[in-house]
């Protein structure tokens, strides 16, 4: 059992998935614990792997007992180990948040929402510990094609938004697909592994080139990095309010972290046309975060700002991989796990808000504070850590890409970074603005004077618990960093 | 002499204290509001008895860390008690016990509403205040910082008013902005350094860094630290934050916001980059002119000031730049002065405050023009408020003749004649932008004050208390907590070697 | 030119299947136009792996008698992959036909500008 551990985190929410829309059937509250236990057994199974990991080192588990490179391997390090319990937590806690949104559904319609919610954490889950190129792109379809049918959930202009993202995602893969099918070419191997060992001494030859730019795309696309991120805002705004917070929280961050995998630990990036298209990126990531900032005070509708946000968010972790030394690797894989509980939180929250007031646009946010007291403070917190102030999570994760900067001598970064985390104050404190001081008027007080104050509790402990985690995450990331991030980063142990 | 470290967990436990403070307050609420002001009252004692029961171990020479926390690789948060710290911690402990009492008598004269989220944002400004003054490094103070950056804000806009969000905004674009270069500065060091450890004396040198650089970091650091502080031409948000309740004009805007300010420019001066280092590359006497530029400055724009508040809004601002000149004077004599003037001047103004706030409540008065003959209804209150404008403009026997003493024979150490003429100057501006009032208030003539009704007593108390200690230390410095001693103990270990001669009290 | 005709004609032409359907993709208005041409891309990958499984004179990658010679047996994990890619294929092509169906029954068109401006209005 124990030597299985890996296979549990992917075969069991994929088992669950598959079962849901029977156990739905027969009963909604049934299929709703199914969905949290396959869950919680995914998160328990990527605890252990963790540990064992961090005891043992790295761990190279063979799918159905087939070597490679011809069998799917499963590689499992510290740091993939740390992105699994990310995903799977994630997912555990809009789960759980998910329960009052589905309570109104028709039966077989709550088990295939969560079919589709499982499906689309196995498809993350298993993007971040595969070995396989090819396996990954399984997931990543798995994933996609679960989020295409997830956003297309949320109601008429979602379909629309999913469907303009279906054929651009749909784009991104194929190029990505197209990328491997070159490397494939000329190593003959889908390993990781084992193409990291033959790509070497081919590194400079055209194809490799190609394959190089079209994987980039690929991921470009689909973690929606500038300028590649058009499809992004409609799908975030419009998604199904429960699924919102795991698509934008972490599918966004699941790619970012495959092309860390790819461009630091199948190809070295210091040197060669990897580094040069590193480069690239990172200056368009940084028009990124400035052009998604200031689109993001442009809006007036929470979630799209949120959205836009996410695509400067996103710039960051670029930012830190185009810098490339350790240290502003670090700050990018912190910013993964940082922004995808901060990303989780703000749209938790942002659901919240609308189920029980129905507003969505920050205009109306008024005088919040009084009836949900406790979700404003996971917001504060949140915004805090957007803005990057300490002792919040956010803070740190832009700590470490300065200093990587600094070292690097590339102060066109630092300027970006700091700019960048004004231009989230000027967003954030609109909102939290709005929702104290703004006076409510007087029908609106009207309206809901009746109601109860805070979101149901399965909807509470979700907004808690993330926006706790992100003040926990800024206050011990030292542990995070010294003993998980660290030995994961190539050229690590500073 | 090399301090003696002991580990102590006091400075964590004074910072802690407070922050546990806000949590009650806010769980308390506004039904049961006199359980909500025991916890700041208990939380404010503790405080003040953490504070100086480690008093007693600082003059003797030690220093109390405690423990470090590892945030993240190579940085740790931790706190430190020595000389400058304690001098800080204890006169914003001190001060906060005055303020609370204060703070129930004008909130609830004044029947303000959000008053539970108005006492535990001051409780958190105050954990913030004592994380400031404790830091150990750069890190920790950055994070206190901020955190007290971002704790003031609900207090400034506490009115919810128009102006309030504005000045609000005002408030928040000044300092964030001037945080992120000071982190820029700060995370530089790292670099350069690999720690931030304060430590006397400063401890970077010329070969860490090229001297443009240094030059460059220290102008970012001190930006930081300058805004808060108030110096001119980053005073922008100080006077219009002024629509704040008068407590927290007091506490906040007099003690522990502007003061951190003046504090963090001590500490980059004294303890990142030290006198030494600051004399080769010559950019202290920069800000030096600031901050004599400041003094005049805003001494001149407090004279037109018809809005009582804002007038000493602006004293403060031009007595702020006092500290900040003080420190960048580089002589040991000068950094005496100027630490003590973080004293002289937080027992002074906040005298000013209280009497501004109990004239507010008690006559709903603001401006000075409408305050004629005001002295025949509260005697008290404009006695104390003429004491303490004496004591801004310099007259010995008051507190503030002290620091100014030391800071102009600071200025002859390093004999810098024009610094002298600064601040002769500015002392007779503040008396004439200042004494108006008292003359105003015990010599017109006027029939809108015929009947005697002085403020509420637990405003006028406070009163009374600051006041009388703006003497007492006027004559003994070392009264109490033996600031003086302190700030004579963090001057010498900056400039380590160099006696302490003259200087008087 | 017999040399380019065996070895280069053939990715000349999957290069430019692949780019057809990605215009097709960017420059149709139809959203039924789009999904064909995405298929079309689609398709071109797939039949970009299956080249790279094909040799000169190989055969079916059934062992035939005795012969172990690996070269006379096509390579055949492109082929498996390709079956995968298939798949992923036809269901994004099925959640794609699923999604235009409510996109017709709420908008009564699949235009894109169309419905853009119906959406945002």
């Amino acid at each position: 059992m124990r030597e299985q551990f890996p296979s549990l985190i992917v075969v069991v929410p994929l088992a669950a998935a598959l079962l849901s829309p029977f156990i739905a059937y027969f009963s909604k509250t049934l299929v709703r614990w199914l969905a949290i236990a396959a869950l919680l057994v995914s998160n328990i199974s990527a605890v252990a792997v963790l540990i064992r990991v961090l005891n043992g080192g790295v761990w190279h588990y063979h799918f159905g007992g087939w070597a490679p490179p011809w069998g799917i391997e499963y590689v499992l390090d510290p740091l993939s180990a740390t992105m699994a319990i990310l995903v799977s937590f994630v997912a555990l806690v809009v789960a759980i948040y998910s329960g009052p949104y589905v309570k109104d559904y028709a039966k077989l319609k709550a088990g295939i929402f969560y079919s589709l919610f499982l499906l689309l954490s196995v498809g993350l889950v298993g993007m971040m510990i595969t070995g396989d190129v090819f396996n990954l792109y399984v997931f990543l379809e798995i994933s996609s094609l679960a989020g295409y049918t997830l956003i297309a959930a949320g109601g008429n202009k979602a379909t629309v938004a999913a469907f303009r993202y279906l054929l651009v995602g749909t784009i991104g893969a194929s190029f990505y697909l197209l990328g491997i099918g070159f490397l494939y070419a000329v190593t003959g191997s889908l390993n990781m592994v084992d193409l990291a060992e033959r790509l070497l001494p081919l590194l400079d030859s055209r194809v490799v080139i190609v394959a190089i730019v079209m994987i980039m795309l690929g991921f470009g696309i689909k973690m929606a990095a500038f300028p590649l991120h058009g499809w992004q805002p409609d799908a975030y705004t419009y998604s199904h309010p429960a699924a919102t917070p795991l698509i934008a929280g972490v599918m966004g961050k699941v790619p970012a972290y495959a092309a860390l995998r790819f461009f630091f630990f199948i190809m070295p990036a210091t040197a060669g046309p990897v580094h040069k298209a590193l480069q690239v990126m990172g200056i368009l990531a940084a028009a990124g975060i400035i052009i998604g900032s200031v689109m993001a005070i442009a809006q007036k509708d929470f979630r799209r700002m949120l959205a836009y946000s996410s695509v400067a968010q996103i710039g960051y972790i670029v930012v830190g991989l185009a810098i490339g030394n350790s240290l502003a690797l670090i700050g990018g894989v912190l910013h993964i796990i940082n922004h995808a509980f901060m990303k989780s939180c703000l749209f938790v929250v942002a659901g919240g808000i609308r189920w029980r007031t129905g507003e969505y646009r920050i205009d109306n946010y008024m005088e919040l504070n009084k009836k949900m007291p406790l979700t404003m403070g996971a917001l504060i917190i949140a915004a805090l850590s957007m803005v990057g102030l300490p002792p919040t999570a956010g803070f740190f994760s832009k700590w470490y890409l300065v200093l990587g900067a600094i070292e690097e001598g590339m102060w066109f970064y630092v300027a970006i970074i700091i700019i960048s985390s004004l231009l989230n104050a000027i967003y954030f404190f609109r909102v939290l603005e709005n929702i104290y001081m703004k006076k409510a008027e007087k029908e609106y007080k009207d309206i809901y004077k009746g109601r109860k104050l805070e979101l149901p509790l399965q909807m509470l402990v979700p907004v808690v618990v993330l926006g706790i985690g992100i003040l926990v995450l800024g206050i011990f990331n030292e542990s995070l960093v010294t003993q998980v991030i660290q030995f994961a980063i190539p050229g690590g142990g500073l | 002499m090399a301090p003696e470290i002991v580990l102590d967990y006091r400075p964590l436990w004074a910072v802690l204290i407070s922050l546990v403070a806000a949590v009650l307050i806010l769980l308390t609420g506004e039904k049961n509001r006199n359980l909500r002001e025991t916890w700041t009252i208990l939380a404010a004692f503790g405080k003040v008895a953490i504070v100086f029961s480690m008093l007693p171990m600082v003059l003797g020479g030690q220093v109390l860390e405690s423990a470090p926390l590892y945030v993240a690789k190579g940085i740790v948060l931790q706190l430190r008690a020595d000389t400058a710290g304690m001098l800080f911690a204890a006169l914003a402990s001190f001060l906060w016990v005055i303020t609370s009492f204060y703070s129930i008598g004008y909130m609830r004269g004044h029947h303000e509403k959000h008053q539970t989220g108005y006492f535990a944002a001051f409780a958190v400004c105050l954990s913030a205040t004592m994380g400031i003054a404790f830091a150990a490094n750069l890190l920790t103070f950055f994070v206190f910082y901020e955190i007290l950056t971002i704790a003031t804000y609900p207090l400034v806009i506490h009115k919810r008013n128009p102006e309030a969000i504005r000045s609000g905004r005002k408030y928040l674009a000044y300092t964030l902005i001037s945080g992120q270069l000071c982190l820029i500065a700060i995370i530089w060091t790292y670099v350069v350094v690999g720690h931030g450890n304060f430590q006397a004396g400063g401890f970077l040198t010329l070969d860490h860094a090229s001297r443009g650089m240094l030059q460059f970091m220290f102008f970012m650091m001190s930006i930081g630290a300058a805004v808060k502080a108030g110096v001119m031409p980053l005073h922008g948000w100080l006077p219009d934050a002024m629509v704040a309740p008068t407590p927290v004009s007091a506490l906040l805007h007099a003690v522990a916001v502007v003061k951190a300010g003046a504090f963090g420019i001590l500490r980059v001066v004294g303890y990142v980059f030290g006198p030494e280092l600051l004399k080769q590359i010559g950019t202290a006497e920069v800000l030096a002119w600031f901050a004599a530029f400041t003094i005049i400055a805003s001494s001149l724009i407090a004279m037109n000031q018809d809005n009582l508040k804002r007038r000493l809004a602006f004293s403060t601002v031009g007595q702020l730049s006092y500290v900040v000149l003080g420190v960048s004077l580089l002589s040991p004599l000068g950094l005496l002065g100027g630490m003590f003037h973080i004293i002289a001047h937080a027992f002074m103004k906040i005298t000013l405050f209280f009497c501004a706030g109990a004239i507010y409540v008690t006559t709903h008065k603001e401006n000075i023009s409408e305050m004629h003959g005001i002295g025949k209804q509260m005697p008290i209150t404009i006695g104390a408020f003429t004491i303490a404008s004496l004591g801004i403009a310099g007259v010995p026997f008051i507190v503030g003749f002290i620091s100014k003493w030391n800071i102009a024979l600071g200025a002859l150490q390093t004999g810098q004649w024009l610094y002298i003429v600064v601040l002769i100057a500015s002392a007779m501006l503040a008396s004439t932008y200042l004494l108006p009032l008292g003359y105003l208030g015990f010599f017109k003539k006027s029939d809108k004050f015929t009947h005697y009704g002085e403020a509420r007593k637990d405003m006028l108390i406070p009163i009374v208390i600051t006041a009388t200690f703006s003497i007492v230390l006027g004559i003994l410095p070392n009264f109490g907590a033996h600031f003086y001693d302190l700030a004579a103990m963090s001057a010498q270990s900056i400039i380590d070697g160099i006696q302490l001669i003259g200087g008087g009290w | 030119m017999l040399d380019f005709l065996t070895n280069s004609l053939i990715y000349w032409l999957f290069a430019i299947l692949f780019l057809l359907g990605f215009f097709g993709i960017l420059a149709n208005n139809n959203f039924m136009k789009k999904l064909m041409a995405m298929n079309i891309m689609q398709v071109a990958v797939i039949i970009f792996f299956l080249l790279l499984g094909q040799k000169l004179g190989g055969t079916l990658p059934v062992i035939w008698g005795t012969d172990y010679v690996v070269e006379h047996y096509i390579n055949p994990l492109p082929h498996a992959l390709m079956l995968t890619a298939i798949v992923v294929s036809l269901s994004t092509t099925g959640v794609a036909l699923a999604l235009m169906m409510r996109i017709q029954d709420h908008y009564g068109d699949l235009e894109e500008d169309e419905i853009l401006r119906r959406m945002n209005k």
